[in-house]
């Protein structure tokens, strides 16, 4: 069963899903200067997931992304957001013990309306990665597993 | 800025007003679905706009202009966290509303009542 | 008969529902802004975040958004499992 779409929507999903993908990152690295964050960011590279499915369908991703390699990134994601939690455990769960500390995004920011300092933000950065990580990975394996379903659902 | 009273709540409690409809008299599971996800927009409409603040802007202090007030972060927050909620739930919803055709063949609530019996 | 008492219960929540929302106080002045003045004046200091609305969700209301990490999870794990006899069935 084919379910590929025409020539032109695989065209245009080949140049726009890696635009989509690098703005997601983009969105999720600069989760605590910009509007955006972890959320959001994971939202866009799954939908750029979404457009791959939609335009060569489950072929387009078989040996890529399967089922087992979205679980595990997914798990790791919330494995990491536990553990920057309860790496503040000394002052209390989910104490920003990074912020202000010199260390690797440990930087200061000036107070009141300034241009963005990304060497800032303490765990924040972080956590970003980790809810992006889950929430991307956990809305493509939604997404894989209803495709899959339907399109099963369709050949009956 | 133009004098809106109270408006924007009352266009939310619409929204809620409307995914109730759907979820009271629609008999497809597809379109009960829809109803869920309308409330809960009306709800995150509701949410945002409690927290705005006359001619505030964002809360974010990027290249903020100086010396406005910032609307409240807060229930921004809850809204972000109630939106992906939302989404999770509704991609729950559909995979048991496919659970269902699969087992009874039709997405109409009174006739999966009649094949029970 | 049921559709009846249907539509009294849709049409009592609605007014309800709009009444209230007409009743409320006016559009951009929040009731109380105690909580979110003082996030707005120290999230810059003590978390060292320009982005306010992210200090909230991952420092201040941490305990939120470990639960909605957990429901995302559950929702998952969830359509997987609804979706796992199909998966089995094609291979």
């Amino acid at each position: 069963m084919n379910n590929q779409m025409s020539v032109i929507v695989r065209t245009i999903t080949r140049i726009t899903y890696g635009l989509t993908i690098v703005f997601g990152f983009y969105v999720i690295m600069h989760g605590h200067l910009t509007p955006g964050g972890g959320f959001q960011g994971g939202a866009v590279v799954a939908s750029a997931f979404a457009l791959l499915l939609v335009a060569f369908g489950t072929a387009g991703l078989k040996g890529k992304l399967n089922h087992h390699l979205l679980q595990t990134l997914e798990e790791v994601g919330a494995l990491a957001f536990l553990g920057l939690a309860f790496a503040g455990i000394g002052t209390a769960f989910f104490a920003n013990l990074l912020a202000n500390s010199g260390a690797v995004f440990g930087g200061a920011v000036p107070a009141g309306p300034n241009a963005g300092v990304l060497n800032s933000g303490g765990t924040l950065p972080f956590m970003n990665w980790a809810v992006g990580l889950k929430v991307m990975t956990g809305i493509a394996s939604i997404l894989i597993a209803m495709l899959i379903g339907l399109r099963k659902e369709a050949a009956e | 800025m133009m004098h809106i009273g109270n408006l924007p709540f009352i266009v939310a409690m619409l929204l809620v007003i409307l995914g109730l409809y759907a979820l009271l008299f629609k008999r497809n599971l597809i379109k009960m679905v829809i109803g869920v996800s309308l409330v809960e927009t009306g709800v995150n409409l509701f949410l945002v706009t409690l927290g705005y603040r006359a001619e505030g802007i964002a809360p974010i202090y990027t290249h903020a202009p100086t010396a406005v007030s910032q609307v409240l972060p807060t229930p921004q927050a809850l809204t972000l966290t109630s939106i992906v909620i939302g989404l999770a739930t509704t991609a729950l919803l559909l995979s048991f509303a496919v659970l269902v055709y699969r087992h009874y063949g039709t997405l109409d609530v009174t006739k999966i009542k009649e094949l029970r019996g | 008969m049921k559709r009846a008492v249907l539509a009294a219960v849709f049409l009592f929540v609605a007014a309800f529902l709009l009444l209230a929302a007409a009743q409320m106080r006016p559009f951009g002045s929040p009731a109380s802004a105690l909580m979110d003045d003082y996030f707005l004046a120290n999230a810059q200091a003590e978390v060292a975040a320009n982005n306010v609305v992210t200090a909230v969700v991952f420092d201040y209301r941490g305990f939120d958004t470990l639960g909605e990490a957990t429901v995302l999870f559950a929702a998952v794990v969830g359509v997987l499992a609804v979706f796992r006899k199909l998966r089995e069935d094609e291979r």
